[in-house]
């Protein structure tokens, strides 16, 4: 496992020693003989915003059942706020939005609305949680009547019902068009402000990269990296120093720190490193360079490093 | 309004009941309802029957304090009834195939405060059919019973349907399909002629052993005596706490794996 203090990021409300909004303790999680998730810590402190990035079936799904109580782990605990996940959902404290189903196609949304309120000891104005999900003008519509992202918006709105400390998220916008996708997370992102803790699992890389302040990768039910999607980039690959030195010669090539591979195009270098900082000023103070640009990997690069044995196969998952 | 920052809330309260409340019955009656199908084949339907079997027929005997269209009356209402409500339990079937009852389990709704939801409005289903078919029989005025015998019989029917409530209940957990309705109500008809519900059971026959084994034959004769003033028999008690112990436990059986967590 790759650590790149996931802890540096941490926000805000470090003050009272209140419990994590997830805890993860050495959690395995069998079916039959497979092991779908194989010893998994992981913990998430309140106000953190986690994406679960993995391959189809690294066991994003699995965790996320066991966070909610949908599964209990073979070995190891779960716990959301201190609590057993069934009672943290008892009190409003923890809600989710699911891939699919979890509607009724002949209620409305605003009945489908009233009937979830109407569970919980106390909950937001329905029409304000309708406004933020962006479906206050389908009020009337039946549920079966909506598009897909439609009824995710309608999902999205019932999670927030409860204003729950923490909103888990399994692949939300699977399936939907880029439209559909944009429109959902911006709806996500106006409520993050409120300082929720959310946590979302995807196999979109450019999600993780701009909603996440925190990336967990998970492969083959194993953490693999854990970090922000910044580190995460710089793990996987490296960055590259561009820079373009008059002169260039192999002998000041091999004298420069740090180097894990590199190539010559004319008098321009190009250096992968995972240590671009040394490189850099090393160029700067001891070489002619000129024109440096440091060029972080993508998180794709990274991810398809973290979580490849068959790079093509994660490619197309991740596409 | 609450907001989660900058304090963490965590002892917020469990609501009571295990969530349940009225607006889950309203809600779910309101769905019932819209539901034109069921409408037909649980409140048209045992009031059409009623018409063609008890008001258009030219017989005329009496049955005990009553005539022979209240005893179709009431063998109808039990009917209806019992469609209504098997059709009300058995939408957890529908409701498991879309994901809902998972949906649910994401909120402090207890699984057993839903099956009460259930069955509630399963009741209220069947309280609608019972009524169709009196209010019908009443209004054409060719059924005749004293006016105890209407409220008993009534209260007969629609307090015995509980057992089919339940029976929904457990075929909606028993069965994976969305339309678990269409085999349901065949085994309906099937209970009703087993049971001596659309055709009467002649008293000390042979046929009567074999039909005081089957789920309608107590709850029919129960109501049905009310009329005859037949001398009470524990047998009808009997036969219908036994189905409703059988129900109630499969619904259990089922409705735990339902929920077990894997």
């Amino acid at each position: 496992m790759i650590s790149a203090e996931p802890n540096a990021h941490r926000s805000t409300n470090a003050s009272v020693a209140a419990p994590a909004a997830i805890e993860l303790r050495g959690v395995h999680k069998s079916f039959g003989d497979v092991h779908a998730v194989n010893g998994v810590d992981l913990t998430v402190q309140s106000g953190e915003i986690v994406a679960f990035l993995g391959p189809n079936g690294a066991g994003k799904t699995t965790t996320i059942d066991m966070i909610l109580g949908f599964s209990t782990p073979t070995s190891g605990t779960a716990q959301v706020y201190g609590m057993k996940p069934d009672e943290a959902i008892s009190r409003g404290l923890v809600s989710a939005v699911m891939q699919t189903g979890g509607l009724l196609k002949d209620f409305t949304v605003d009945e489908t609305l009233r009937y979830t309120a109407s569970v919980f000891s106390s909950t937001e104005p329905i029409a304000e949680v309708m406004a933020r999900a962006g479906i206050a003008d389908l009020a009337g519509r039946m549920v079966g009547k909506c598009s897909g992202g439609e009824q995710q918006r309608i999902r999205f709105a019932m999670a927030l019902l409860c204003d729950p400390e923490l909103l888990l998220l399994d692949e939300p916008t699977q399936g939907m068009d880029v439209e559909g996708r944009r429109d959902f997370w911006a709806a996500i992102r106006g409520d993050a402000q409120k300082g929720r803790t959310v946590m979302f699992a995807t196999h979109y890389l450019e999600e993780a990269d701009l909603y996440a302040d925190r990336v967990v990768v998970i492969r083959k039910g194993e953490i693999v990296a854990d970090g922000t999607s910044a580190q995460i980039k710089a793990m996987g690959s490296g960055r590259t120093v561009n820079a373009t030195i008059p002169g260039l010669t192999e002998a000041l090539v091999k004298s420069i720190p740090a180097v894990d591979s590199f190539q010559v195009r004319g008098e321009r270098l190009v250096i992968t490193s995972q240590n671009t900082d040394e490189v850099a000023r090393y160029l700067l103070t001891q070489t002619s360079a000129h024109d440096i640009e440091i060029i972080a990997q993508g998180l794709e690069d990274a991810f398809l490093a973290l979580t490849g044995d068959q790079p093509n196969n994660s490619q197309k998952e991740s596409s | 309004m609450t907001s989660s920052t900058p304090g963490l809330r965590l002892d917020r309260p469990r609501p009571p009941l295990g969530g349940f409340n009225t607006t889950l019955i309203g809600l779910e009656t309101r769905r019932l309802l819209r539901n034109k199908r069921t409408l037909m084949f649980t409140i048209l339907l045992p009031v059409v029957f009623y018409i063609i079997f008890g008001l258009l027929q030219t017989y005329a005997g009496r049955y005990g304090s009553g005539n022979y269209a209240a005893y179709v009356a009431i063998s109808m209402a039990l009917y209806g009834s019992a469609l209504a409500t098997t059709a009300g339990g058995s939408t957890v079937s529908i409701e498991r195939a879309q994901g809902w009852s998972r949906q649910l389990r994401l909120t402090p709704l207890s699984p057993f405060a839903y099956i009460m939801v259930k069955a509630i409005t399963a009741m209220s289903l069947g309280l609608a059919s019972t009524l169709a078919v009196y209010i019908v029989a009443l209004i054409t005025g060719k059924a005749d019973m004293p006016a105890s015998a209407w409220v008993l019989t009534g209260l007969t029917v629609w307090i015995g349907s509980l057992l089919f409530a339940v029976f929904g209940l457990f075929m909606g957990y028993l069965l994976p399909t969305e339309n678990v309705m269409q085999l349901l109500s065949f085994a309906l008809v099937v209970f009703a002629f087993a049971g001596g519900v659309f055709i009467p059971v002649v008293a000390g026959s042979g046929f009567e052993v074999f039909a005081s084994f089957t789920p309608m034959y107590g709850i029919n004769q129960l109501a049905h005596a009310w009329l005859q003033g037949q001398p009470f028999n524990f047998v009808w008690v009997i036969n219908a706490v036994a189905w409703l112990v059988i129900f109630a436990a499969g619904a259990a059986w089922r409705f735990g794996k339902d929920t077990a967590r894997v």
